[in-house]
């Protein structure tokens, strides 16, 4: 219990990490869907080969674009390419980083459907089995009535009645899931050799340095996106809150007026209170401020400068004594 | 169990990650569903289709309508569009981003119902086997001698392995083989189309609506928090209400037997420290100190409620010196002389105002 806790706060802790989790956990389901898929091949000339390659291509394009779906750069990436620039200069580069990254990490539940497929060798069989040269398996059934075609056509069947203790059906199996598993290892091969290259050779050739900035402020609107969100939701509330609170104190109204009781009375002890949502709400009171501030979020997005909040002017104090010394400073 | 809590705590953090919860446990139900439920075909030429169509198309309409029934938004949406407009104005693409979220969480678990009749292939192997073409699948020779009726009817039992009885005419495997086999090129092309309908929405929708996007996203959050705080805010006030009232009405009954017991309390131990225990338990009392007097209390709440109207009294024994700055409240009464005297042999003054709950 406390391990699969530990395991959820890491992934929760960063962003980046998240969409890798849910990446990993993408291409799980998809190898579970392969093995609890009811692969059935048809055993007829016409439609192995469709189906076999169907069920090998389908399914990859589905988990690729299911990728896309839940990755959440993918809103970020899209809004960061579309919005107009206003005060904020757009940096193309920043774009095709997330876009990448995006990319690599879709690719990878369909690149291990393909490869799951291809080590099975189910796939492979249906599809080529009628592709195979006979001659050199002994044991075929002759006395079928059938065509060469068919006949292969019908060998990644089992149950079939020609086939009952048939050595030839396993040994033309065989034959064609070892090709299979080669294509699968050589795949597999040729891109772990691909991404060690690709780490080893690429420092060679590009920037660390834009790429140090680019990967920053990738993770920076990643982050502010989210803060958004969640700023809006607890501004949604306190705005919530203080309508509810005036509905009431609106009905209210009457009542108050007729004591001479001064309703100043009642916020005495509330001050503070009252002072830390108002400070959550920033000013924000009305329908038509809060719509303006969402188009100008869109429109115009503000410039990355917050010198002045950080550089609030502060009252230093200096304590001397009667001599001029300093006691104590702020400064 | 602690795995539950986690979850649910998890779950509940956030309102969108609680009715997406809700969605996934439909669709994993719906699975489980499908895996428990036997499939049992009838193998009868008239009522093959019915039974294997019905089982494809019925459960997920259940299963929509479930999804809208469970979804706490679905009131929301219905207020939102019935209210008068009042002096709010009403904003149609708020109504249509709630209408279209609850349809988009509520198709998931048909979907998963419909891909997974797919896929494994049963209920199309009983609606379509009586469309067969024989000639692919049989033998030739013994079908000439079959009449049309005999042919269907064999044809419909090719779902049912214990009760095929003409292996000789059909081959059943081939035939059951090559139907799933277009049951799961359907549902491999069901779930593709699906796949990228949600896309477009997605990925492609950032293109055009962003702004209003958030606007939408923004208020119609705004309605559904602000409903809860109402609710809340309700809820507390209602508490207020009947504690104050029934309060008064244990006081009306006992007026003068409590105004004597605080007068002899307050004479004796006016400066002790156990004073306010003492105090807490008389208040709490409210001056009920006999059966008869209780008698009286229980008897009257059934036969003769208290009106809904509270009165506004200065509480006895606290002293609002401090924050009314003059004796304007005792207006009536004359003089602040009567505010400030703790212990005053009679009763104060009081000064009567009227609340209305709206509630």
């Amino acid at each position: 219990m406390d391990r699969l806790k530990l395991v959820l706060q890491y992934f929760q802790s960063n962003s980046e990490s998240i969409s890798n989790g849910i990446c990993i956990v993408l291409a799980l389901i998809s190898v579970k869907l392969y093995t609890s898929f009811d692969f059935n091949c048809p055993c007829i000339p016409q439609y192995n080969k469709l189906y076999a390659l169907g069920v090998m291509f389908v399914p990859p394009l589905i988990f690729f674009f299911l990728g896309i779906l839940v990755n959440r750069h993918t809103g970020v990436m899209m809004e960061e390419w579309l919005r107009p620039i206003g005060k904020r200069s757009k940096n193309p580069a920043i774009v095709k980083y997330m876009f990448s990254a995006m990319m690599q990490r879709a690719l990878l539940a369909p690149m291990v459907w393909i490869l799951v497929t291809l080590l099975d060798g189910k796939i492979f069989i249906c599809a080529f089995s009628m592709s195979v040269d006979p001659k050199p398996f002994s044991g075929m059934p002759n006395n079928t009535g059938l065509d060469l075609l068919k006949l292969m056509a019908k060998v990644p069947c089992k149950e079939d009645m020609i086939f009952r203790n048939s050595t030839f059906r396993k040994a033309v199996s065989r034959y064609v899931r070892c090709y299979s598993q080669a294509i699968g290892w050589s795949i597999l091969l040729f891109f772990i050799l691909l991404g060690a290259l690709g780490r080893l050779i690429k420092p060679c050739f590009d920037d660390h340095a834009t790429n140090l900035q680019t990967r920053y402020w990738s993770n920076y609107l990643d982050i502010e996106q989210k803060l958004f969100d969640e700023t809006c939701v607890l501004h949604c509330r306190d705005f919530a809150r203080k309508c509810v609170v005036q509905f009431f104190e609106g009905m209210r109204e009457d009542a108050v007026l007729r004591l001479p009781l001064s309703p100043e009375v009642r916020y005495r002890g509330e001050e503070d209170m009252v002072d830390e949502e108002e400070e959550r709400l920033h000013g924000i009171t009305k329908q038509e401020q809060m719509d303006q501030l969402l188009q100008t979020w869109f429109q115009c997005k503000p410039e990355l400068d917050v010198t002045r909040m950080a550089y609030r002017p502060r009252v230093c104090v200096t304590w001397e004594d009667h001599s001029g010394q300093t006691l104590y400073s702020d400064v | 169990m602690d795995k539950f809590r986690m979850m649910f705590q998890f779950l509940q953090s956030n309102q969108e990650s609680f009715m997406n919860g809700i969605c996934g446990i439909m669709a994993l139900a719906s699975a489980q569903l499908y895996s428990a439920f036997e499939f049992s075909c009838p193998c009868i030429p008239e009522y093959n289709y019915a039974y294997g169509i019905g089982l494809l198309v019925i459960p997920p309409i259940w299963f929509f309508l479930l999804g809208f029934v469970l979804n706490n938004n679905v009131s929301m949406l219905a207020e939102e569009w019935k209210r008068p407009t009042g002096k709010r104005v009403k904003d149609p693409t708020i109504l249509r981003y709630m209408f279209v979220s609850i349809t988009q969480r509520s198709l998931i678990a048909p979907m998963v119902w419909i891909s997974v009749t797919l896929m494994d292939g049963k209920s199309f192997l009983c609606a379509f086997s009586v469309n067969l073409d024989i000639r692919q699948f049989g033998n030739s020779t013994l079908i000439e001698g079959m009449t049309e009726v005999e042919i269907v009817k064999m044809l419909a039992k090719i779902p049912c392995k214990n009760i095929f009885d003409q292996p000789e005419v059909i081959s059943r495997e081939a035939a059951s083989r090559y139907i799933k086999c277009i049951s799961q090129a359907f549902g491999w092309v069901f779930l593709l189309l699906m796949t990228l309908a949600a896309f477009m929405i997605r990925a492609i929708r950032p293109c055009f609506t962003q702004a209003a996007f958030l606007k939408t996203k923004y208020w119609s959050h705004y309605v559904d928090i602000e409903r809860k705080l109402f609710d809340e805010t309700c809820k507390e006030h209602a508490k207020t209400f009947a504690k104050v009232c029934i309060q008064q009405y244990f006081e009306s009954i006992s007026g003068d037997m409590r105004s004597f017991h605080k007068h002899r309390s307050s004479k004796d131990d006016s400066d002790d420290d156990d004073d306010d225990k003492k105090k807490s338990d008389e208040d709490k009392l409210l001056g009920i100190r006999d059966q008869d007097d209780m008698n009286k209390v229980l008897w009257n709440w059934h036969t003769c409620k208290p009106p809904l109207a509270l009165r506004k009294e200065q509480p006895d024994g606290e002293s609002h010196e401090g924050l009314i700055p003059n004796g304007d409240v005792h207006g009536v009464s004359g003089g602040p002389n009567g505010y400030t005297n703790h212990h005053a042999p009679d009763l104060p003054k009081r000064e009567w105002a009227v609340y209305y709950s709206k509630v």
